[in-house]
């Protein structure tokens, strides 16, 4: 079986939001870049995968749509033990664009793992726009994968619970949390490795921009917290109902 | 032209996000000088129907497939693509949830639209089509311009809010042309937790962090949420520790929730817990630790032990619903 893991870049999730001047972009000055941290787990959770299952899983790939800079979070990936990497050599413009520049390079892997959202835009779409794309199955909110005999069995997050399904593969696994316990951390061998390990370098496909950011702004600053003692519990859930009228 | 939403339903009941939902179509219908339409897949009995009625909708293609149980993504981006053609709807709209935003995202390259996910409120401008989503999960706002003709929105929970506006609904029965291969997901076991309130639908949620010291003193924060008809949640240590099920992990890596009002015991206020629960309307912060980041976003707070606090609020909140 052939494993794919979509690799978004994104500013560490410490960061504080600032933006250009005019507000029409995010400032990316002094931003560390980190993968983003569902797909680290959805990584970490091919890699076990490949330990397990012996030999069932063949090689792991990771991709992503970046221009240069964003190499250095691909070689995280491959520290952290992907076989290969491809990038897409482009700007990120809008979901669908990433998505459709994925679909010219993610052909004919058995299963594809996408995090269920990137932590900048919060987009959700890239997995599954690209699943449609490829034609194929996709399985949202996945907290468990495992192979067994050719075929995919999860557990999805549903509404006041989980849910056992299985699917055919080749299929998209859109992965949260608890899909891996811990992100794993690149060992001293394993960044060594990753120098030689081959990076494709894809040139993008022409693609229409079907939404863009016209600007941002930061949430309106909140009024000083009112404080009660800490023998007022009671008097403060009376103010929420007579004040903030909100019990 | 029309607008399309989706309806979610469970157990042959509409969720609650559908009224928003509902409310949200039909406002944006009288925006742009058209009428509002549903789809719902599955089997929902007809007084549910009937509801979207009482919120604006005038016309509710009803698909009563019982195979769409299975909540196959791709069957029903299928579906929800014909019924907006049915419909020659310009602007589908789904809700922002686990089952929206993966639906959605199929949906959206199937009509060729523009997607904006998160979305909150009416569109600030008609054309182009300017509309407000969250960003950096709730740190900022982005306004975003769809260029294409056909668009799909998923809106942020209680974002709009629902809104009673009675018009006369019209069932239709409709047949998106579906096949048994169209279904391709095999459902093995469900496990339920019945008589929870769900947290992404939550009007009220109680959170605890790690002041809470160890899952044997949640039962004041279940208690508390019980009283109140509230979701539970927590913040991430605590579901990294396996206090409690990833499910209730609220932040930037857990789930983003947006009730009226949200109780934060011993959470510090992480800037990646804050991004989670900032659209809430009211906050509650209760912790030790006065400098504790949470007091920046908390409407309400108390510096103290939450073990003391806690039977003080639970007193009152008996007083209260009595």
């Amino acid at each position: 079986m052939k494993l794919l893991v979509l690799i978004g870049n994104v500013p560490d999730t410490t960061t504080k939001i600032k933006f250009n001047a005019d507000r029409t972009a995010f400032d990316a000055s002094g931003v560390q870049w980190i993968i983003n941290p569902w797909d680290e787990l959805a990584l970490t959770r091919a890699m076990e995968l490949k330990e397990t299952t012996g030999g069932a899983v063949e090689t792991i790939t990771v991709a992503n749509v970046g221009r240069q800079e964003t190499e250095a979070t691909l070689r995280k990936a491959l520290a952290i033990g992907a076989d290969k990497a491809i990038r897409v050599d482009a700007d990120v413009r809008d979901a669908f664009y990433v998505a459709n520049q994925l679909a010219q390079v993610c052909k004919g892997y058995d299963l594809i793992f996408a995090g269920i959202e990137a932590s900048d835009y919060n987009g959700a779409a890239v997995g599954g726009m690209l699943a449609e794309l490829l034609g194929i199955q996709s399985v949202s909110a996945v907290s468990s994968v495992q192979i067994e005999g050719g075929k995919l069995h999860l557990i999805r997050e549903i509404d006041g619970g989980s849910q056992s399904v299985s699917v055919a593969t080749p299929a998209m696994a859109i992965v949260q949390k608890g899909i891996a316990k811990e992100p794993r951390i690149p060992a001293m061998r394993g960044i060594m490795m990753a120098r030689s390990k081959p990076l494709e370098v894809v040139q993008p496909v022409d693609t229409e921009i079907r939404v863009s950011f016209e600007s941002f702004e930061l949430p309106p600053a909140k009024a000083a917290c009112k404080k009660f003692s800490e023998e007022q519990g009671k008097e403060l859930m009376h103010a929420l109902r007579e004040e903030a009228k909100v019990l | 032209m029309s607008v399309l939403i989706y309806t979610e339903n469970q157990d042959g009941k509409f969720k609650k996000v559908s009224f928003e939902l509902a409310s949200y179509g039909a406002a944006l219908a009288k925006q742009m000088g058209t009428e509002a339409t549903a789809v719902s897949l599955g089997q929902v009995e007809e007084a549910e129907l009937q509801k979207l009625g009482t919120y604006g909708i005038s016309k509710v293609l009803n698909v009563a497939d019982q195979r769409f149980a299975l909540l196959d993504n791709q069957a029903m981006a299928k579906a929800i693509a014909a019924a907006a053609a049915k419909t020659a709807s310009k602007v589908v709209v789904l809700a922002h949830n686990n089952l929206g935003k993966a639906v959605a995202s199929r949906l959206s390259v199937k009509l060729q639209a523009g997607l904006v996910t998160a979305a909150q409120g009416l569109p600030s401008s008609l054309s182009p089509f300017k509309v407000s989503k969250v960003v950096f999960t709730g740190k900022s706002i982005g306004h975003v311009l769809i260029h294409t003709d056909m668009k799909v929105l998923t809106l942020s929970y209680n974002s709009f809010g629902v809104a009673e506006s009675p018009v006369s609904l019209v069932v239709e029965s409709f047949d998106p042309g579906m096949t048994d291969s169209d279904f391709a997901l095999t459902v093995e076991q469900t496990q339920k937790v019945t008589g929870k309130i769900l947290l992404s639908e939550a009007e009220i949620v109680v959170a605890g962090g790690r002041g809470m010291k160890g899952p044997e003193n949640w039962g004041a924060i279940e208690e508390l949420a019980e009283i109140l008809g509230a979701g539970t949640a927590c913040s991430r240590p605590v579901s990294d520790e396996g206090w409690r099920p990833h499910s209730e992990h609220v932040g930037q890596t857990g789930k983003m929730i947006a009730p009226n009002l949200y109780f934060a015991f011993g959470i510090s206020g992480a800037i990646q817990h804050l991004g989670g629960v900032s659209s809430s309307k009211v906050i509650v912060a209760v912790n030790k630790d006065p400098e504790a980041p949470i007091f920046e976003a908390a409407d309400y707070g108390i510096v103290g032990d939450a073990m003391k606090v806690l039977p003080q609020m639970i007193e009152a909140a008996k007083e209260l619903k009595a």
